[in-house]
């Protein structure tokens, strides 16, 4: 647990230094979020394609940000220098994930005030809702992106191999938090607890696996 | 008293889909020696020692560092290993503090500034503490990357290439860092192409080739400098 804080508390130290992760990711789900709603008809019922959107801003803006904790640690090879330290590959992990998560979540709180104002919604309870389904979904979005971007760091074209592989991974879960989501702004009956089943399925058995599967993907 | 062996490895082999880096390298460096492995670029040197650290996975054999099989136990063993290459593993957003403290809660050290201090004032970095990595030069950064290896006070030190790039100075100190550990008894294996560097405190030296050991002496031996000269001749004409 010690280990898994103090990567935490590393990566937190070197992005208070560099700012280049959140501040990369604000600014690209903000501008993801202004072309979308400029592109919309507005006859169309904004509030059926406003999830889309959001997911939209926060899984490329994801991208973004797992890049840049992949160059973090591929500079000066201290992926390396963590792979020396005696811990588990899974504590790493564990470790890796949770920044990234917790990087992820601190740009989609910001990100989700300036979604509502550009879509006319009124602040309300039921977004405590959309920031549970968003910490679930990025979460799974976080977990199965850690290993990815350490996978696609072995690999000769780093940067441009992690959404290749990430995005069709991350399908099954930013479907069912685009649904979870729109179920809850459209106040629709449908059950939301059926896409909250796949969503929290998939971040269990990406997060699993991965954790699992992480030695193979760091050790050459 | 039995000789203890810091490495023993037993026909280590290590291929990356049809290459061979290492074909069968069997080796035991003592307790305390110091131990120096020359070769030509792409011989196998780093292969063999990032195998040691267990940065890489070998094919084929078995290698124990202070008796611990690093197959079964790594993160045993990485209490006892030091590795420095080229690269220094360190962050450049971050301080020298930082950096090592950073290290030393990975290696579960509680309490670590005034050993993190010291090793700064023996590396000669105590004024630059606090100024970002970012800013140091290649020879200030070996100098940290020397403190962070002996952090944890490793009983193995891996040293890869680690005069590169070097100036004169940080030669100086990483010759001083490496003399002090051999004589508190740390077992040190280096790896270079440089004979003299690679000779200067070692007890024992090897030559490598295409991944296997092709050649071992006692350094003083004036053998392994024929050897050396022969391979190199051997290399240039190849």
């Amino acid at each position: 647990m010690k280990a898994i804080l103090a990567i935490i508390f590393k990566d937190i130290a070197v992005e208070l230094r560099s700012k280049e992760s959140i501040s990369a990711m604000l600014m690209f789900g903000i501008l993801v979020l202004v072309i979308f709603i400029f592109a919309v008809d507005p006859s169309v019922d904004r509030l059926l394609v406003a999830p889309g959107i959001l997911w939209a801003a926060f899984s490329f803006a994801a991208i973004l940000g797992l890049n840049r904790s992949l160059s973090m640690e591929l500079d000066n090879d201290c992926l390396q220098g963590l792979l020396l330290a005696p811990i588990g590959r899974g504590e790493l992990y564990a470790g890796k994930v949770s920044s990234n998560f917790a990087f992820m979540m601190i740009a989609e709180i910001i990100v989700l005030p300036v979604f509502v104002i550009l879509n006319n919604l009124s602040f309300n309870v039921q977004f405590l809702k959309v920031v549970g389904i968003a910490c679930l979904g990025t979460l799974g979005i976080a977990s199965i992106g850690t290993i990815l971007s350490t996978i696609s760091a072995n690999t000769r074209m780093k940067e441009v191999m992690l959404p290749v592989l990430q995005i069709p991974l991350t399908v099954p879960v930013v479907i069912a938090a685009v649904e979870a989501t729109r179920v809850v702004l459209t106040n629709d009956p449908e059950e939301i607890s059926s896409w909250l089943y796949i969503l929290g399925g998939f971040t269990i058995v990406y997060l699993t696996v991965s954790y699992l599967v992480f030695e193979f993907a760091v050790e050459e | 008293m039995p000789d203890t062996f810091a490495l023993e490895s037993e026909d280590i082999r290590k291929t990356f889909g049809h290459f061979t880096a290492l074909g069968g390298v069997t080796l035991s460096v003592r307790s305390g020696e110091f131990f120096t492995l020359f070769g030509r670029n792409g011989a196998g040197k780093t292969t063999f020692l990032k195998i040691a650290a267990t940065l890489v996975r070998y094919t084929h054999g078995k290698l124990r560092i202070e008796g611990i099989d690093i197959r079964e136990e790594p993160e045993k063993a990485r209490r006892h290993i030091g590795f420095l290459s080229h690269n220094t593993y360190l962050y450049r957003d971050l301080t020298p503090i930082e950096n090592l403290r950073f290290f030393s809660r990975l290696y579960g050290m509680p309490d670590s500034d005034e050993r993190i201090l010291s090793l700064l004032d023996r590396v000669g970095l105590r004024r630059r503490a606090s100024d970002p990595v970012r800013a140091f030069s290649r020879g200030l950064h070996q100098r940290l990357g020397i403190a962070r290896v002996m952090l944890h006070d490793p009983s193995v030190i891996l040293l890869d290439e680690p005069y590169t790039g070097l100036d004169a100075n940080a030669v100086d100190v990483l010759n001083q860092m490496l003399d002090e550990a051999a004589a508190s008894g740390k077992t040190i294996i280096l790896t270079t192409h440089d004979l003299e560097q690679g000779l200067r405190g070692a007890s024992r030296a090897a030559i490598i080739d295409r991944g296997k050991i092709v050649f071992a002496a006692a350094a003083k031996d004036n053998a392994i400098r024929e050897a050396y000269a022969s391979y190199i001749r051997a290399g240039v004409t190849r």
